[in-house]
């Protein structure tokens, strides 16, 4: 992920809705801003806009309910690597760790799901493929870098206030854990001065072949 | 909440029946009476679990705040966009300083200026956010730091770090138009790996508060940071 690949091309496939008599403050700005985009080079404004706009038709449940999945994954992958990933010593803790954070998300998303009248969606069957630690700690780094780009693509189609303020809360800690796996695999634990966002589409396919 | 039903019919083209139900300010009433936020952050609360006692602190000032907390920055988003950048300029100044100390070598020193090179293209990205919502960008504040070891400057930037990321996650919520909630939300994230890399060179916990991060609202964070501010 560079900034280079986010410059122009994806602002020709923006839509700002002109029809619309009233413009809306927001809109005008999102004009200015991408105009401001394609001369200052777009880092900013310009990918994280159009994955905004691509979640717009989902209702907080929905978005709710891609995020558990994520949660029931990541989840999943972490409880059985406990024993799977023939860890030891400090990535052994750092696996307990990330299995009871993903836990506790897997928990409050489905609670607030129900809270919202919504129905939890059913925890899918995982089939990991990894043999060994080095294959463990590579999907590790792929799973949380994708959710930190789930949350921040899918945070701005966000109704509520306190969903949007409950997803920052787990967006960070899935940012925290992104940092530490990396450091395990001595990369740069921030590689980009914006992470990111992706699409549900694109979040899906990236954890499609994951599901049994 | 005018400021999200802003944040919505910004979120044009919206379709579906939910979409046209929140952009009618009639039906999203209705649509929030339905959902009731507050039982959402019950919720969400309950789900939480037990072994952090100022949960109800954390989502209350995750969304109680109001926008008005950042006023004396400017109005709305303007003034969380300059509250962002006076942090991101003091963040930049801090680790130029550290690099200048002389205090880390190698990866360690490899690592600050990382970290300082991206403080410094948020400045860049929230500078030109303002002039581009037509506001006046918050002047750079004059810092100073005690760099008096390598220990002592690491706990600082820990601190400084999990205090930005927190300042990010108490604004979200506050935020109206929606590109700039998603350019803030690219940052915070950013914050939160800094926060955390930090962290584990330290030997600190990487996720300090739990399975959910809490927020600082502006007050805190300003408070915390005056110190370091000169001017």
């Amino acid at each position: 992920m560079s900034h280079q690949e986010l410059a122009h091309p994806e602002l020709a496939g923006v839509q700002v809705d002109e029809d619309s008599g009233d413009l809306s403050r927001s809109e005008v700005i999102l004009k200015g801003a991408l105009a401001a985009g394609a001369v200052y080079g777009t880092f900013m404004v310009g990918p994280y806009v159009r994955k905004a706009f691509a979640m717009t038709g989902s209702s907080d449940v929905d978005i709710l309910n891609f995020a558990l999945t994520l949660e029931y994954l990541e989840s999943s992958f972490y409880d059985e690597a406990k024993t799977r990933a023939k860890a030891s010593g400090e990535l052994k803790s750092l696996i307990g760790l990330l299995a009871e954070d993903e836990k506790q998300h897997v928990e409050a998303l489905t609670a607030t799901i129900k809270q919202l009248k919504g129905k939890p969606v059913a925890e899918p069957k995982f089939d990991f493929a990894y043999s060994d630690t080095a294959g463990f700690l590579k999907l590790a780094q792929t799973f949380e870098d994708t959710g930190v780009s789930a949350y921040n693509g899918a945070g701005p189609a966000i109704k509520s206030k306190e969903v949007l303020g409950a997803a920052g809360s787990i967006v960070q800690v899935e940012a925290r854990h992104a940092a530490a796996v990396r450091l395990q695999n001595k990369e740069e634990p921030a590689p980009d001065a914006f992470d990111p966002s992706l699409d549900e589409a694109q979040v899906l396919k990236a954890v499609e072949p994951f599901i049994a | 909440m005018p400021e999200s039903k802003e944040r919505e019919k910004a979120q044009a083209p919206a379709r579906g029946a939910v979409a046209s139900a929140v952009k009618d300010p009639v039906s999203r009433r209705k649509f929030m009476a339905l959902t009731g936020g507050s039982a959402a952050a019950a919720a969400f609360l309950a789900a939480c679990g037990s072994d952090s006692g100022t949960d109800t602190t954390t989502m209350s000032s995750a969304n109680g705040g109001g926008s008005s907390e950042t006023a004396q920055f400017g109005k709305g988003d303007i003034g969380i966009l300059n509250y962002a950048l006076t942090l991101e300029y003091l963040e930049t100044a801090f680790y130029a300083d550290v690099v200048k100390s002389g205090l880390f070598k190698g990866a360690d020193l490899e690592t600050i200026r990382k970290f300082g090179a991206e403080e410094a293209e948020h400045v860049t990205a929230l500078t030109a956010a303002v002039k581009q919502m037509g506001g006046k960008p918050a002047p750079e504040p004059k810092t100073e730091f005690p760099l008096e070891s390598a220990k002592a400057v690491l706990e600082l930037a820990s601190t400084v770090e999990n205090l930005g990321a927190a300042a990010y996650l108490g604004q979200a919520a506050n935020i109206k138009s929606p590109d700039v909630l998603a350019s803030a939300l690219a940052i915070h994230s950013v914050e939160g790996r800094h926060a955390a890399a930090l962290n584990t060179l330290l030997g600190k916990p990487i996720t300090p508060d739990g399975a959910f991060a809490k927020p600082a609202d502006a007050k805190t964070v300003l408070k915390s940071v005056e110190p370091f501010i000169v001017s």
